[in-house]
């Protein structure tokens, strides 16, 4: 289908040196970083993977790692779900339509460390709307600074409130995008709700849905900004996710080796899942 | 039919809930928001905004943000055009690796780059000053814009080009003329995402700026510990970031249903 034509190297250029610029040169630092050990002062010494080593040795990391993954497991298991339901929920026409609309896209806009802040000032006991409702109102003791699964519980609905939005809209996107004359077909053909999901709804959001997964997945395995504003990685460590602790190594405790070496392998654990996820969406094109 | 309503209503007034408490926060005195829990503002104060509007350390914030957010929207676009054309008509040595290369640079972790992020651009004295952010925020910008820009242009028809071409068309000409107009939705939508990951984003934005190039997100965090803890302010300054999310939000508005699906539908 497409023409062989290695001239297009040309248009590819701007994009690659851009790029190439902003990748290559600090991977390389880090890649140098990781490999040596410093005392202050520019003085460095040769290291080998000492650091790799210690660092899947060390329980500091296999803690934080699991923290990772089971928040963007956790996220993702209730954003995919909401999002679809609502993009089904939403009626097609209609005056409150764009309304709908502009207002889920709201959240997504907002600079992240506002949405801490925000969430922060919402969830305060006695002085947020939500601390209050929770302790005063209804009586349950609330307050995320003290206990650990009500920080755990913040920060997932906080994220859920930033980006089930996402898989709405683009879910929504999918559907508006069906003729009407699938659905009087399978209305003639008797099909029950679900036979419509599953047959002609499900298949025309595939993509955006892989999309979607995709941008989430990255985007929450890589999240730092939202949960360090709101609890700063605590209380204790109970929300310090991969980012949160890798920041406090290389600019807290200035372990340029260490936090290099986790770098590495932080960024070798996105790319692994995020490969799959692309060739298996790929695959998915070329069928 | 009412019922459909139901379920989006819901969920807008839950994604409501905390931006209106953040809004009725900035129009309370100190006093008041630590002095008890009230509903709406019982001494409506303009106090918390005429702050940020006089103090230079509060306004230059914004403006800082908006200046390196527009230039790299601008970089990113542009940049982008002609390297998703490629993607999306030719085939060339290396293409798909080369795709997916772009694409990790939008899977790396910002808190992996920020310490080299800060050396490099000390390094060719670019430290603190809006193009460095603009440029930085090219790292996850671009991949994403190829990757938008080339789903719309795929949806476009080769005979388009080819038909040009016999009409005459230089290959610029016919860019600018015809192929830019046919994808202009996809171009808005796309400018529309590297605005919003500029604007929102503040890890490496803050390491590569001090004093000139500040953004305004960057001026929060500082006076949330500064300043003590003036909720109010911080309250006032947040609400103001929302402000140009949502007027950029009303320019699309009419694309966001199509649109989001990245001309993959």
């Amino acid at each position: 289908m497409k023409t062989v034509n290695q001239k297009a190297w040309f248009f590819v250029l701007p994009v690659l040196a851009l790029v190439a610029f902003n990748a290559l040169i600090p991977l390389m630092t880090v890649v140098n970083y990781s490999v040596q050990e410093t005392f202050g002062d520019n003085l460095f010494f040769w290291q080998g993977l000492d650091w790799f080593e210690q660092l899947l040795r060390s329980d500091r990391f296999h803690a934080a790692l699991g923290r990772q993954f089971l928040f963007t497991g956790m996220i993702l298991a209730i954003e995919v779900p909401l999002g679809i339901a609502i993009a089904l929920a939403m009626p097609r026409k209609g005056f409150w339509v764009p309304v709908f609309l502009v207002i889920m896209a709201l959240p997504m806009l907002i600079p992240w460390n506002v949405i801490g802040a925000m969430w922060n000032i919402f969830t305060l006991p006695g002085i947020g709307l939500l601390g209050y409702l929770m302790n005063e109102t209804l009586g349950i003791p609330y307050n995320m600074t003290q206990d650990p699964v009500a920080a755990w519980i913040t920060v997932v609905v906080m994220d859920v409130w930033h980006w089930t939005s996402l898989v709405v809209l683009l879910c929504y996107a999918g559907l508006v995008s069906i003729p009407d004359a699938y659905y009087q077909a399978a209305r003639i053909d008797g099909a029950s709700s679900w036979k419509v999901f599953r047959y002609i709804q499900l298949p025309k959001m595939r993509t955006v849905l892989t999309i979607a997964i995709l941008l989430r997945f990255m985007d929450s395995f890589n999240i730092y900004t939202e949960p360090f504003v709101l609890t700063g990685g605590g209380p204790g460590n109970s929300t310090t996710l991969l980012s949160i602790d890798l920041v406090k190594i290389a600019l807290g405790q200035f372990d340029l080796g260490p936090a290099a070496a986790m770098s590495l392998i932080y960024f070798a654990i996105t790319l692994l899942v995020s490969w799959l996820f692309y060739t298996l969406m790929t695959r998915e094109q070329a069928k | 039919m009412r019922r459909r309503y139901l379920i989006p209503l819901i969920y807008s007034l839950f994604l409501l809930l905390p931006i209106y408490w953040l809004v009725a926060m900035s129009f309370k005195t100190t006093n008041e928001i630590l002095g008890g829990f009230s509903l709406f503002p019982q001494t409506f104060t303009w106090a918390n905004y005429i702050t940020i509007f006089t103090d230079p350390t509060w306004y230059w914030g914004y403006i800082n943000s908006i200046i390196y957010v527009s230039l790299n929207t601008v970089i990113s676009v542009v940049a982008a055009l002609p390297a998703a054309y490629a993607f999306s008509r030719y085939r060339f040595l290396g293409d798909k690796h080369l795709f997916f290369w772009l694409l990790t640079n939008r899977m790396a972790p910002a808190a992996v780059f920020a310490l080299p992020f800060f050396q490099l651009y000390s390094a060719v004295g670019l430290f603190d000053t809006t193009i460095a952010v603009a440029l930085a925020h090219t790292l996850f910008n671009i991949p994403l814009a190829v990757w938008i820009l080339e789903g719309f242009m795929s949806g476009v028809p080769k005979e388009l080009d080819e038909t040009a071409y016999v009409d005459g068309y230089s290959f610029p000409r016919f860019f600018v003329k015809i192929f830019l107009p046919t994808i202009k939705a996809g171009v808005g939508v796309t400018a529309f995402f590297c605005f919003m990951f500029s604007w929102v984003e503040l890890l490496l934005a803050k390491s590569l700026t001090a004093v000139d190039a500040k953004p305004i997100a960057a001026t929060m965090t500082k006076t949330a510990s500064s300043a003590g803890y003036e909720l109010g302010l911080l309250a006032a300054a947040g609400t103001l970031t929302i402000i140009p999310g949502a007027i950029v939000i009303y320019f699309v508005r009419n694309y966001i249903a199509k649109g989001f699906a990245l001309g993959r539908v």
